[in-house]
C-alpha cells in the first residue's frame, strides 16, 4: 500500500469562545480513508474543535492553522468548507420549522453541486437519491417531508443526521458526539450507517466521550483530547484502556497549563 | 471584512423600484382647504353630487383629530405642505389608447416589471396603472367590455356610469369613518373602479398599479369594487415609489361590496420605498380597506405582502352580513430597519352562520417593529358564527419588536372561537445548522421566513406569489449579520 493522502492536518490550534481559551495547541493529521476517534472528558474541547473546523462563529481562532486536502480550511466561509466535502453531523441538531427536510436537503445537495460544477439535480432525480439513501439509516419517509428536526426524537435527529450525511456525500465527516442519547438499537442503527458510508475516499473524526461507540464503529486511531491539547494517540485498544482506567492517568504535566 | 461588502452590495440594490421619472407634471399648489377640494372636482369634471360629498368630507375631517392610539410613531405630519394634485401632464384628457400615453410612463412601468403593452403584458391580468394622482392606462378594456365587466379608472367611472358610483361610494367606508378616510373622501383623485355583473365570472385577473412619482404628493385614491350576485373577481394591487429623503403620505381607500354568492379575492403586494437603513424617508402607508358581505352565502378574502412603507397601518376588514358569508385574512407584514407596522383585520360577524378566518404572519428583522392588532366580533345575531386565527411572528436579530393585540367580542353564545398564536426566532444555531450544510445565510433567511409565510402565499396568484418571494428575499437582505 502506498502512502495516502493526508484529507485533514491540524497544526499548534489554539482557540477561544467567549474568552475562555479552550484549545491550546492541538496537533492532529487525519489521512484519507481513516476513521479517527478523539476521546476525552467533559470541557476537554472535543466538540470544540468538531465546531472550529466546520467554522461556527464564536469560535476564535487565536494561533495555528488547518490544512484540508492541503487547503487553508481556516480562510473559508463556514458554508464554502461545506461545499468542499467538510461535514459536521452535530450533537444537537436544530429545528427548523416551515422548512421540510427534503427541501432544506435539496438546495445543499444543490450548492455543493454547484460548487463542484455538477449540473443541479431536478426534484424527481433528487427523490431517487434521497429514496436510495434513507435506507443506510433505515429513517422513515415521513420524517423527510416533515420540517427539519421538528418534533424528531433524540435518535431520529441523530438518525437525521446520518442520512443528510449519506446524501451530501462529504470527503470529511466530523460526527459530534453522535452517540448521546441513543439507545442500544438507535445506536447500533446508526453505526451501521456510518460504516457503510466508510470509504476509502472519505476520512471521519468521531468525537464521542464512550468508547461505546467504538465498539460498534472501529476507529483506525483514538486521541485522546486533554485540556486542549492532544495528550495521546493509539490504536483502538487504547479506547479500552480509557474505558477501564479512565483520564487521571493522562493528567498533563505539571507547569503545561 | 468580506461581510461588508455583500451587505454594501444589497444596500445598493435593496430597493429596485426607487427610481424617479422626469416627466412634467401638473401640480397644484400645496395646502388644503375648500377651494382646493373644489379646484381638484373641477379638473375632474366631476359632477355637484360628488363635489358636496367631497366637501361634506372635508367639513367633517376639520372637526376631527389625528388618531393616537396605533402602536406607531411618527413626526407630526403638516397637512398644509402636502400637494393634494399631481397629474403627468398628457397632450390630451385621459388617454384613449396606449399610443397616446406618454412614452416614459411606458417606459416606467416596464421598468417596474408591469409593462402595459398588451402584446407585452402580463398574462392573463387586466392593469389599470395609477401615476401620482391619475390613472395613465387601463389595459384590456375590450376583452373585459365583452362579458359586461367594467374596470377603469375612478375618474372614468365618474362620468361614464355615475348611477353606480353614486350608488356604492361610500357605502363601506363612510365619509365619517375615520380620520384619515376622510381625508381622502376629501381630496382622493383617482384610483379603479371595478364591477362585475350578475352571475359573470371576471375572465382574468384585474389589477391596479400604484406609483408615487412626485416629491411633497400625497396619494390618495379610492378604489371601488362591486360584485354583483353571483359573480367572481381577483383583483391584485401593487405600489411602489421612488427613493426620497422625506415621508409621503399614501392615504387610501378601498371599498368592496359582495352581493348573493359573489366572490371578492383582494391580493396586495405593497412595496411602497421603506426608508433607508436609518429609517429616513418612506411612504407613510395609512389606508382604509373594507369589504361588505352584504349578500346571502357571499365571501371577500383579503391577502397582503406589505413589504414596503416606512409606516403601515391599516387593517382590511370584512363585514359579515348576508347569512352564511365568509370573511378571510392572509397576511405577511415584514418590518425591516426601522420600518414600523400595525396592521390586522377587523371580522364584523353580522348575519348567521358567517364564517372568518385570519392568518397573519408578521417578520421583523433589523430594528423593525411589527404589531398585529385585529378585531372579531360577534354580534348578537349572529348565531353559530366562527373565527379561527393565527398570528405568527418571527424575529430576525435581537434589535426587533414583535406585538399582538387580538381583540374578541361575542354578544352570542353560540359563537366558535378559535385563537393561535406563536412568536419564533431565527437563531444563529439555525443559520449556522444551513451554512454548515452549504447554503448561504442569506438563503437560509430567505427559506426560513418563505416557510413561516407559505400558508399566506398560496393565496396569492401564481405569478404573484413568486414576487411576493422574491420581495420578500430582498426586503429581508443584510438582515443577518
Amino acid at each position: 500500500m502506498g502512502q495516502k493522502d493526508t484529507m485533514l492536518e491540524v497544526k499548534d490550534l489554539h482557540a477561544s469562545v467567549g474568552g475562555n481559551k479552550i484549545l491550546r495547541g492541538v496537533n492532529l493529521s487525519v489521512p484519507t480513508g481513516e476513521v479517527h476517534a478523539i476521546m476525552g472528558p467533559n470541557g476537554s474541547g472535543k466538540s470544540t474543535l468538531a465546531h472550529v473546523l466546520a467554522g461556527r462563529p464564536g469560535y476564535e481562532v487565536t494561533k495555528g492553522e488547518v490544512r484540508y486536502k492541503g487547503k487553508d480550511l481556516l480562510a473559508m466561509s463556514p458554508e464554502q468548507r461545506a461545499r468542499e466535502g467538510v461535514f459536521l453531523a452535530f450533537q444537537y441538531p436544530v429545528e427548523i420549522s416551515g422548512v421540510s427536510n427534503v427541501y432544506f436537503l435539496k438546495a445543499a445537495a444543490n450548492a455543493i453541486r454547484k460548487h463542484r460544477g455538477q449540473p443541479e439535480l431536478d426534484a424527481i432525480d433528487f427523490l431517487a437519491l434521497v429514496k436510495e439513501k434513507a435506507k443506510v439509516v433505515d429513517i422513515d419517509e415521513s420524517l423527510i417531508k416533515r420540517p427539519v428536526n421538528e418534533g424528531f426524537s433524540g435518535g431520529e435527529k441523530k438518525r437525521n443526521e446520518i442520512f443528510q450525511m449519506a446524501v451530501l456525500d462529504p470527503a470529511l465527516a466530523i460526527l459530534d458526539e453522535t452517540d448521546s442519547g441513543l439507545d442500544i438499537d438507535a445506536l447500533r442503527i446508526v453505526a451501521a450507517g456510518v460504516n457503510q458510508l466508510r470509504t476509502p475516499e472519505r476520512a471521519m473524526v468521531l468525537v464521542t466521550h464512550y468508547q461505546r461507540l467504538l465498539d460498534y464503529i472501529v476507529p483506525d486511531v483514538v486521541h485522546v483530547l486533554l485540556d486542549g491539547r492532544i495528550v495521546k494517540s493509539g490504536g483502538k485498544d487504547l479506547a479500552l484502556e480509557l474505558e477501564k482506567k479512565g483520564y487521571e492517568w493522562l493528567e498533563a504535566p505539571a507547569g503545561s497549563r | 471584512m468580506k461581510q461588508d461588502v455583500t451587505t454594501s452590495e444589497i444596500i445598493e440594490r435593496e430597493y429596485r423600484a426607487g427610481f424617479v421619472t422626469d416627466i412634467e407634471a401638473e401640480n397644484i399648489p400645496a395646502g388644503l382647504s375648500e377651494d382646493v377640494v373644489r379646484l381638484i372636482s373641477t379638473k375632474k369634471n366631476e359632477p355637484q353630487w360628488l363635489l358636496d360629498w367631497r366637501l361634506k368630507a372635508y367639513r367633517h375631517w376639520l372637526t376631527m383629530t389625528e388618531p393616537r392610539w396605533q402602536n406607531v410613531h411618527y413626526a407630526p405630519i403638516d397637512y398644509q405642505s402636502i400637494v393634494y394634485y399631481s397629474a403627468p401632464k398628457q397632450a390630451k384628457k385621459g388617454p384613449k389608447s396606449l399610443a397616446e400615453v406618454d412614452p416614459k410612463l411606458l417606459e416606467t412601468y416596464e421598468k417596474l416589471g408591469v409593462p402595459l403593452h398588451e402584446r407585452a403584458r402580463l398574462a392573463g391580468v387586466a392593469v389599470d396603472a395609477v401615476f401620482d394622482s391619475v390613472s395613465v392606462a387601463t389595459t384590456f378594456r375590450a376583452k373585459l367590455e365583452e362579458v359586461g365587466v367594467i374596470f377603469c379608472s375612478f375618474s372614468e367611472a365618474v362620468q361614464n356610469h355615475p348611477e353606480l358610483v353614486k350608488k356604492w361610494l361610500g357605502s363601506v367606508v363612510p365619509y365619517t369613518d375615520n380620520f384619515f378616510a376622510t381625508l381622502n373622501s376629501a381630496v382622493f383623485s383617482d384610483g379603479s373602479f371595478c364591477y362585475i355583473p350578475k352571475g359573470v365570472r371576471c375572465p382574468m385577473e384585474l389589477s391596479t398599479y400604484f406609483r408615487i412619482n412626485s416629491a411633497n404628493t400625497g396619494q390618495f385614491e379610492r378604489t371601488l369594487i362591486v360584485a354583483e350576485e353571483g359573480s367572481y373577481v381577483s383583483y391584485l394591487e401593487g405600489c411602489t415609489a421612488p427613493i426620497r429623503d422625506e415621508n409621503q403620505l399614501h392615504a387610501a381607500v378601498v371599498e368592496l361590496v359582495a352581493l348573493d354568492r359573489a366572490q371578492i379575492k383582494y391580493s396586495t403586494v405593497q412595496n411602497w420605498y421603506p426608508g433607508d437603513k436609518n429609517g429616513k424617508g418612506g411612504i407613510y402607508n395609512f389606508v382604509t380597506k373594507r369589504g361588505k358581505c352584504q349578500g346571502k352565502s357571499s365571501k371577500i378574502s383579503w391577502t397582503q405582502v406589505e413589504t414596503g412603507s416606512a409606516i403601515t397601518w391599516k387593517y382590511p376588514s370584512c363585514i359579515l352580513q348576508g347569512d352564511d358569508s365568509i370573511g378571510e385574512f392572509y397576511s405577511v407584514a415584514v418590518t425591516n430597519n426601522y420600518q414600523q407596522a400595525d396592521t390586522g383585520t377587523k371580522m364584523i360577524h353580522i348575519g348567521k352562520n358567517t364564517r372568518s378566518t385570519i392568518v397573519s404572519k408578521g417578520i421583523s428583522a433589523g430594528h423593525g417593529q411589527n404589531t398585529y392588532r385585529g378585531l372579531v366580533k360577534i354580534g348578537k345575531n349572529a348565531e353559530n358564527g366562527r373565527n379561527y386565527s393565527q398570528c405568527d411572528s418571527l424575529l430576525v436579530g435581537d434589535k426587533c419588536g414583535a406585538h399582538t393585540f387580538p381583540y374578541i367580542e361575542v354578544l352570542n353564545s353560540t359563537a366558535q372561537m378559535e385563537h393561535e398564536a406563536s412568536t419564533s426566532k431565527i437563531g444563529e444555531d439555525q443559520i449556522f445548522y444551513f451554512q454548515q450544510r452549504g447554503i448561504s445565510a442569506e438563503d437560509a433567511v430567505s427559506m426560513i421566513v418563505n416557510g413561516f409565510c407559505k400558508e399566506v402565499f398560496k393565496e396569492l396568484p401564481m405569478e404573484f406569489a413568486v414576487e411576493a418571494q422574491k420581495l420578500l428575499g430582498v426586503s429581508l437582505e443584510g438582515s443577518v449579520g
